[in-house]
């Protein structure tokens, strides 16, 4: 039987060997590895890339004190870039499953439709949910618009649900019975984090300075793309990627105030507004951050 | 030249379509298929289609192998011009350069209507391979294939279709049609099952479909949903047919499998549990010899056999984790009533122009006053919304009004308003039921009229296929709830508010009523259009009016009689006629014979219902019409007779303009 870090270990190596670079998680808060930009800004542009990282994401309204056997605060994806995705990518995805020791002859898979889409972040796909067993396992997923704009290569998006499969794979009822690393549970590692960030969450964050924080965040992230000029010469050192971590900021921010309670019905879409504006435009700037200035063509 | 018919094959090899839209696609290739066959004049014996989620498949029998042969005839200048003598002129050698035409091919055309000669030619245009024209025909017309949703996945600009094509097979006999679609290029190998088949199979068109069973897939979606019915045998399982649609399209080799619950559960109401299984899980549900739900599930693999029991087990877990979910949000939800929730409707956005669902309670409970709901009703108003701020309906949201049901019955309400509540996003198609008592009838009348003058009123209006808010829907339920429910109340004084869209409105609902009585009531159009000329605001009313609308097109005077009345309706409105009255009418003007003979008819059966009447009435209108001028050059008498017709008309108008009655004759 492998154990959580066991069964990270090996999927890290399988997409290794497939050409992934493997990146540590991002280190800065947010609610699904597609945020992080290492997925939100290299899938735009004609670049082909291949990356894999676990990545912890934090979902303030999901938390259940610790006391739900399936539901956290803050579970771990892994999650799988291949762009542009190869003819193969569901064989890939599936010797993927047999390398952590699932024998696929054996259980029952299925793709359902379930096709996905973040208005925060002007992005959408299509693709499936994976069923293993009943279990939803991964969530599969063909990108057709980041930050608003059309991709020119298609990526394909694998994000595995780690605490899910090892609890199938565990045959454990409850993640927090799963086996971390020998002698360890992932209770005994993240049982006081959950219950932590549940009682912050819901009931201590300090809403007054949770909206002041978004409001800084979103003021510098603003900033910076009012400085942004697509026509300077030496644009290329525009610090766009500082700007997205403030973008990433907002909505982790937002989610908490969320959780909180603290966000009107008539405030809830003007504030996914705001943090989709930057968003997008951070991505635009992106793209056009990789072109070379006007003035250079011109010349 | 001609060769033997032969067999035809198209298999679109793709990653998994959805399976609701599998059929639809089929049935688009079947005729786009049957028209090329069509347009190239390729005559065929029969045409079928069948699909997994990883294949859309065409299949032809006896397909000609090419076209016949086409003569074209080409017409050149007039013989006095082309020859002189026997001799062909400049023009006549120009001509026979210009096509390139033979001796053979030359000949002289006589022109039938005139009888004029014309120097010409017959060629014989030889008919093109089917591969060939196939070849060319086959991109196209898998690409055009109408699916809901499409992506592209060969980078931007790429084709678009539902799913990544990945491979396609195309044979016309033992030939490969050749063609490149999405860079994958046509050939003669399919795939088998994702895990137990071979990934690359050599097949013929002879051995297609056996191949395929070798390698774990089931080709015929019928002996898919057999073998799932046949795998349930002996199993109490709920009859679900829209499942096994599902299921069958999910999987290319079904297997069901029964799994077990702890009976425990069973303390969860049964809407609760069924929805998880049903909804989340695609299981079918079981019942006890009593009817009973039963501890039990059906689950269906996609693989042959489960026998060491993992995926029996593996699906098992995941219930009872759903399970342990829902009785959680079960028992955490009654801590607070719905009562207690009212004020929490205020942070639940109904509408961002149309504010939250605590106003939208306000106003449906005015509503539920106006429409004559009594006590209860109001109640349920107050409360129908409030399973909106539930952890259970938030999991689940399309348990809501049920879980508001449920929470009520648990609370101690009133029987009548638990089932308003429970009931009133009823009827949510054309085949559901409507709520089961008058109070929820009126609570559901109340919600879907209060979001239609809503959406209606901040132009919130379905255009062709969109229709977010499911207004289509809403109205559709008013409109059956009212006939179904006799509901005896004016619909048109409800939607008159000039602020809520009126006019938009009252023509929105108009048509879903026009919809409901053709369509699903079968009732025929002009019938509708007749009834609803003459008041189309109370269904109850308009129902009984078609009814007798529809027996009375049964007697042999009803359709003359009406295409009198039609040609009344004319007449009146050449002549810019209105102001009819009975009493208008002078007597003394009336001439003898089939004049008076009518009015003394009209006089004789005034008051009384058209069914009694039409036999003795119909002879008296012809012959009226037979030998009276009502045009008369006298001013009094043509006014007079266009009293009569006018009086005659009004008369019955009350149940329908017959004017509106298409007739045959």
């Amino acid at each position: 039987m492998s154990s959580f870090q066991e069964i990270i270990f090996k999927l890290k190596q399988y997409w290794a060997e497939r050409g992934c670079i493997i990146q540590e998680p991002y280190d800065v808060e947010v609610g699904a590895g597609t945020m992080c930009p290492e997925t939100f800004l290299r899938v735009l542009g004609t670049e082909p890339y291949r990356v894999a990282y676990v990545q912890p994401s934090r979902r303030p309204a999901d938390g259940r004190y610790g006391d739900n056997p399936n539901r956290l605060f803050k579970h771990s994806q892994l999650q799988v870039i291949l762009k542009p995705s190869p003819d193969d990518v569901i064989e890939q995805y599936l010797a993927s499953l047999e390398a952590i020791g699932i024998d696929l002859r054996k259980h029952d898979i299925k793709f359902e439709e379930d096709n996905w889409e973040s208005p925060t972040l002007g992005a959408w796909g299509i693709g499936w949910q994976v069923m293993l067993d009943g279990l939803e396992i991964t969530q599969f997923t063909y990108f057709q618009q980041c930050g608003g704009i059309d991709l020119d290569l298609v990526p394909a998006e694998l994000t595995y649900g780690l605490e899910r499969l090892t609890a199938f794979l565990q045959v454990r009822d409850s993640v927090y019975d799963i086996e971390w690393a020998k002698g360890f549970s992932y209770g005994d590692v993240r049982y006081r984090e959950e219950l932590q960030y549940s009682v912050y969450n819901f009931e201590m964050a300090d809403i007054a300075m949770l909206w002041k924080l978004f409001e800084l965040h979103e003021g510098e992230a603003a900033r910076l793309l009012k400085l942004y000029d697509p026509k300077a010469a030496d644009k290329q050192r525009f610090p766009l990627l500082p700007a997205y971590d403030q973008v990433l900021k907002c909505s982790n921010i937002f989610n908490t105030l969320d959780a909180r309670g603290a966000i009107s019905v008539t405030e809830r879409v003007g504030v996914i507004q705001r943090v989709r504006k930057l968003a997008v435009g951070v991505a635009q700037a992106w793209v056009d951050q990789r072109q070379p200035a006007v003035a250079e063509v011109a010349q | 030249m001609s060769s033997a018919p032969l067999p035809f094959l198209l298999e679109i090899g793709t990653e998994e379509i959805p399976d609701w839209m599998i059929e639809r696609a089929l049935a688009q290739l079947l005729e786009s298929l049957e028209a090329i066959f069509l347009k190239e004049k390729l005559s065929f014996e029969s045409i079928g289609v069948a699909a997994t989620p990883r294949r859309l498949v065409v299949r032809a029998y006896e397909l000609q192998a090419r076209q016949a042969d086409d003569m074209q005839t080409i017409k050149g200048p007039s013989v006095e011009i082309a020859y002189r003598g026997h001799q062909l002129t400049q023009v006549g050698l120009a001509f026979i350069r210009k096509h390139n035409i033979s001796g053979d091919e030359r000949t002289n055309l006589q022109e039938e209507k005139s009888g004029r000669a014309f120097l010409g030619a017959l060629r014989r245009i030889p008919g093109r391979r089917t591969v060939d024209i196939l070849a060319e025909a086959l991109p196209k017309l898998v690409l055009g294939v109408h699916f809901p949703k499409t992506m592209y996945w060969t980078g931007k600009g790429g084709p678009r279709f539902i799913r990544p094509i990945r491979w396609i097979v195309a044979l016309l006999g033992d030939e490969v049609i050749p063609f490149e679609l999405a860079g994958v290029r046509s050939g003669a190998v399919t795939s088998g099952h994702r895990r137990l088949g071979a990934r690359e199979i050599a097949v013929t068109t002879a051995d297609y479909e056996q191949r395929l069973r070798e390698n774990y897939v089931i080709l015929s979606a019928e002996e898919r949903r057999h073998k799932i019915h046949d795998g349930m045998a002996g199993v109490r399982v709920k009859r679900d047919d829209a499942l096994v649609e599902t299921l069958a399209y999910l999987t290319e080799h079904p297997t069901p499998i029964v799994g077990s619950f702890d009976a425990e559960f069973l303390e969860l109401p049964e809407e609760v549990l069924v929805t998880v299984m049903r909804h989340h899980q695609k299981y079918f549900s079981v019942e006890d010899e009593h009817g009973k739900l039963a501890p039990q599930f059906v689950a269906v693999m996609n693989i042959p056999s489960d026998p060491e029991g993992f995926v029996r087990r593996g699906n098992e877990r995941v219930l009872r984790a759903r399970f342990n979910d829902a009785r959680f949000f079960w028992e955490t939800d009654q801590k607070k009533s719905l009562a207690a929730r009212v004020a929490d409707l205020a942070h639940v956005t109904f509408q961002a122009k149309l504010g939250t669902y605590l106003e939208k309670t306000e106003r449906v409970k005015a509503l539920v006053g106006a429409l004559g709901g009594d006590a209860h009703a109001v109640r349920a108003a107050e409360l129908a919304k409030c399973d909106l701020t539930t952890e259970l309906v938030k999991e689940f949201t399309e348990l809501q009004g049920v879980v508001g049901g449920l929470y009520a019955r648990a609370q101690g309400e009133e029987d009548a308003v638990w089932q308003a509540i429970y009931d009133h996003y009823k009827p949510e198609s054309m085949e559901d039921a409507i709520p089961r008592n008058r109070t929820g009838q009126i609570v559901a009348l109340a919600d879907k009229l209060d979001t239609l003058r809503g959406c209606f009123g901040v132009g919130l209006i379905p255009t062709g296929s969109r229709d977010p808010f499911a207004l289509r829907r809403a109205a559709q339920g008013v409109v059956k709830i009212l006939v179904e429910g006799k509901v005896d109340l004016d619909l048109a004084p409800l939607v008159n508010d000039p602020t809520d869209g009126a006019k938009a409105l009252t023509e929105f609902l108009q048509d879903r009523i026009r919809y409901y009585f053709k369509d699903v009531r079968g009732f025929q159009y002009d019938e509708v259009n007749a009834a609803m000329a003459a008041g189309w605001s109370n269904l109850v009313d308009l129902e009984a009016r078609l009814i007798r609308i529809r027996n009375l097109r049964s007697s042999p005077d009803f359709e003359p009689l009406a295409a009198s009345f039609k040609r009344i309706r004319n007449i009146l409105d050449q002549q810019k006629f209105t102001g009819t009255s009975a009493a208008a009418i002078d007597e003394k003007l009336l001439q003898d014979g089939p004049e008076r003979d009518l009015y003394d008819e009209y006089r004789s059966i005034a008051g009384q219902p058209i069914e009694s009447v039409i036999s003795q009435l119909r002879p008296k209108v012809d012959l009226f019409f037979d030998k009276v001028l009502v045009n008369a050059p006298e001013d009094d008498v043509r006014r007079n007779r266009l009293m009569l017709l006018g009086t005659l008309l009004l008369e019955f108008s009350n149940i329908a303009d017959f004017s509106e009655i298409v007739t045959t004759s």
